[in-house]
């Protein structure tokens, strides 16, 4: 299989007045390509700056960090601009629609900076709409959207640039536990299409439905197992 | 590079925030629209002071003699000056350099008839440098010229309303009008912007009537202008320069302030100068006044812009978006909204100016307005301005963390 992330040795601290806090100590971290992890920790353990790093949302204070084959350092905005654009698709806790615009318009918005032509993109984000089954409402705001539909916009406009990598911030944090479970549905079907995925959460019976478990505490990596893989579709 | 998309994107995001834009529009516009106006009345309060000099050339000085006050080098007081051809003379070897023009007048009042017709006018005896002093415009024929003076001519130059009192239904030019008993040939009639006054009013040779009322070289009054390269200040001097000369001339006691009278434009000129400086700094404060007011209003329609997109351009953050593309995406738009709103205020200024120029030429704002050149000026200054002061907020937004963006809520 291949690699497609590694991390060595990565620190991160924040100053806090004076002091600094010190927020990841030393992480080691190898994820193939296809797996499903599930990074787990209480609040404070870092589970969210080490995604937040890993999307180049946020820097390393130091450590190595390669994804697919590219190391990931000195970036310049341009550059981490154009490297997320590229490798990497969100999935955020409150969707981060742009409310303005509308179903399609949002999924084709990653195209946009892809420089894609306009009716390529529309084309493109379609298809993607289509996918998480929302063609029908291509055409309305975000607004005019159940909590459940808008994280699939939010899906659809993650997959719409192709990234190698999906990054998912608590994605059912903000759903009911029957739209979390379709969801999660949903993501299991694009893991099992050979997308490799990562997800911070802190919910177990979430976390027990990717294939590997790595749980953070205090900066540092507890354990790392992989797991049963329960399948959504049996809650759905 | 016109790029299509960034344009759609921009008026997207202005259609679809219409309050936000409206909002931060309307700072421009007022600010624009209150520069329009008060530099509309300003112009019209310049226009007012420019009309009210218009009569003659205002770098003139009219010099005539009257009686003395004082006792001086053995002469008793209240003995009367009288001008003579000498005086006329001896300004012009004095200050031939500085006096651009220089007439003599005889003054008298002319009972003026043409057939049945009678009226009484003011009727001058001049020289034929008159004309430039006085600004006449020749309507038709010609004016008092150099050989009218030589040869004693009678003939007259009549004012378009002298014509139109006396000749009725026909021509005044060549036909002879009798002043005081005596047939003049009409060689001219003139026009004066100056009014009625200037217009009613007859001129003949300096010389005729010296010969006719007396047969003496008498002259009632100078009147000539002086090098109008000189300012004011030169002019003012210039005047005292000649009273001085003129009373030792008259032996006239320096301190005398009958004997000599003298009529200085430079005088109002000066105090015209000074209104228009005013004016023009109060303009001037206006207009930088209005213009930081429309600055400022971009600035914070932009750092507002930012603020209220935080989250936004985290998410096109990171979503791919390159700072260059977010840095143009708020200037543009806001760019637009200023551009918009500055036109409309510019506009709107105009209208109102327009719609209140009856009411403002009644209280002496002489044709308020505002050249275009000028209020389009503005506009693009305070655009450009907008555009510098909102390139920082632009650049600032450019550079936020997406992941500080997007925990914005």
């Amino acid at each position: 299989m291949l690699t497609m992330l590694k991390i060595n040795q990565l620190h991160k601290s924040y100053p806090i007045g004076d002091s600094s806090l010190h927020v990841l100590k030393g992480i080691d971290l190898s994820v193939e390509s296809g797996e499903m992890v599930a990074i787990m920790g209480s609040s404070g353990s870092g589970k969210s700056t080490l995604l937040n790093i890993i999307g180049m949302l946020d820097e390393a204070d130091s450590g190595d960090y390669i994804l697919d084959d590219v190391p990931i350092r000195d970036l310049t905005e341009k550059k981490a601009a154009i490297y997320r654009n590229k490798f990497l698709g969100f999935i955020f806790q409150s969707f981060n629609l742009i409310t303005y615009k509308n179903a399609v318009e949002n999924v084709a918005l990653p195209l946009y900076y892809q420089g894609l032509k306009r009716k390529e993109r529309i084309e493109k984000a379609l298809f993607h709409l289509g996918k998480v089954g929302l063609v029908d409402w291509a055409k309305h705001l975000p607004n005019e959207l159940s909590g459940g539909q808008k994280q699939r916009v939010a899906i659809a406009r993650a997959l719409a640039s192709n990234p190698k990598l999906l990054l998912a911030d608590e994605p059912t944090g903000a759903l009911d536990t029957k739209t979390s479970y379709e969801i999660m549905e949903f993501i299991q079907e694009l893991n099992d299409e050979g997308k490799t995925i990562l997800m911070v959460t802190h919910e177990e019976d979430i976390a027990n439905m990717c294939k590997r478990i790595v749980r953070l505490k205090d900066g540092v990596i507890m354990e790392d197992t992989f797991v049963n893989q329960v399948r959504a579709s049996q809650y759905v | 590079m016109f790029d299509i998309d960034l344009w759609r994107e921009i008026f997207q995001s202005i259609n679809m925030n219409r309050t936000r834009s409206v909002l931060s529009g309307f700072t421009v516009a007022f600010a624009i629209l209150l520069f329009t106006i008060l530099f509309g009345i300003s112009n019209g309060l310049l226009n007012t002071f420019a009309e009210g000099f218009v009569d003659d050339a205002n770098n003139s000085i009219g010099i005539w003699p009257g009686t003395t006050s004082k006792a001086s080098n053995g002469l008793q007081a209240n003995r009367r000056i009288q001008f003579t051809n000498d005086e006329y003379d001896f300004l012009k070897d004095e200050f031939g350099d500085k006096i651009q023009f220089m007439t003599s007048r005889v003054l008298k009042n002319a009972n003026a008839s043409f057939r049945g017709e009678k009226n009484s006018y003011p009727f001058r005896a001049i020289h034929p440098d008159n004309f430039y002093i006085e600004q006449n415009k020749v309507q038709e024929g010609r004016y008092i010229n150099q050989r009218d003076i030589a040869n004693k001519t009678k003939v007259a130059v009549i004012g378009r309303l002298v014509e139109e009192d006396l000749f009725l239904k026909t021509k005044a030019l060549g036909k002879y009008i009798n002043i005081n008993g005596l047939q003049y040939k009409v060689v001219g009639i003139f026009n004066d912007e100056g009014g009625d006054d200037e217009e009613r009013m007859i001129y003949i040779p300096l010389t005729t009537a010296q010969q006719v009322y007396g047969n003496n070289d008498f002259i009632d009054f100078i009147y000539l202008t002086y090098d109008p390269k000189m300012d004011s200040d030169a002019a003012l001097v210039f005047g005292n320069t000649i009273k001085k000369k003129l009373k030792n001339r008259f032996s006239v006691a320096a301190s005398d302030q009958r004997a000599i009278r003298i009529d200085n434009k430079a005088q109002g000129t000066k105090a015209v100068e000074m209104i228009k400086f005013a004016i023009g700094i109060l303009v001037l404060v206006i207009g930088f006044g209005t213009l930081i007011a429309g600055i400022v209003g971009v600035s914070n329609i932009m750092i507002f812009i930012v603020k209220e997109r935080t989250k936004e351009i985290g998410i096109r953050k990171a979503l791919g978006a390159q700072p260059k593309s977010i840095v143009s995406i708020i200037l543009i738009e806001s760019i637009l909204i200023t551009i918009i709103a500055g036109f409309f205020g510019l506009f709107l200024g105009m209208g109102i100016l327009d719609l209140a120029t009856p009411v403002l030429e009644e209280n002496f704002i002489k044709e308020p307005g505002v050249s275009t050149a000028l209020v389009v000026g503005a506009t693009i200054t305070l655009i450009t301005a907008g555009a510098i002061a909102g390139y920082l907020p632009a650049k600032k937004a450019s550079r936020i963390k997406p992941i500080v963006a997007l925990r914005d809520d």
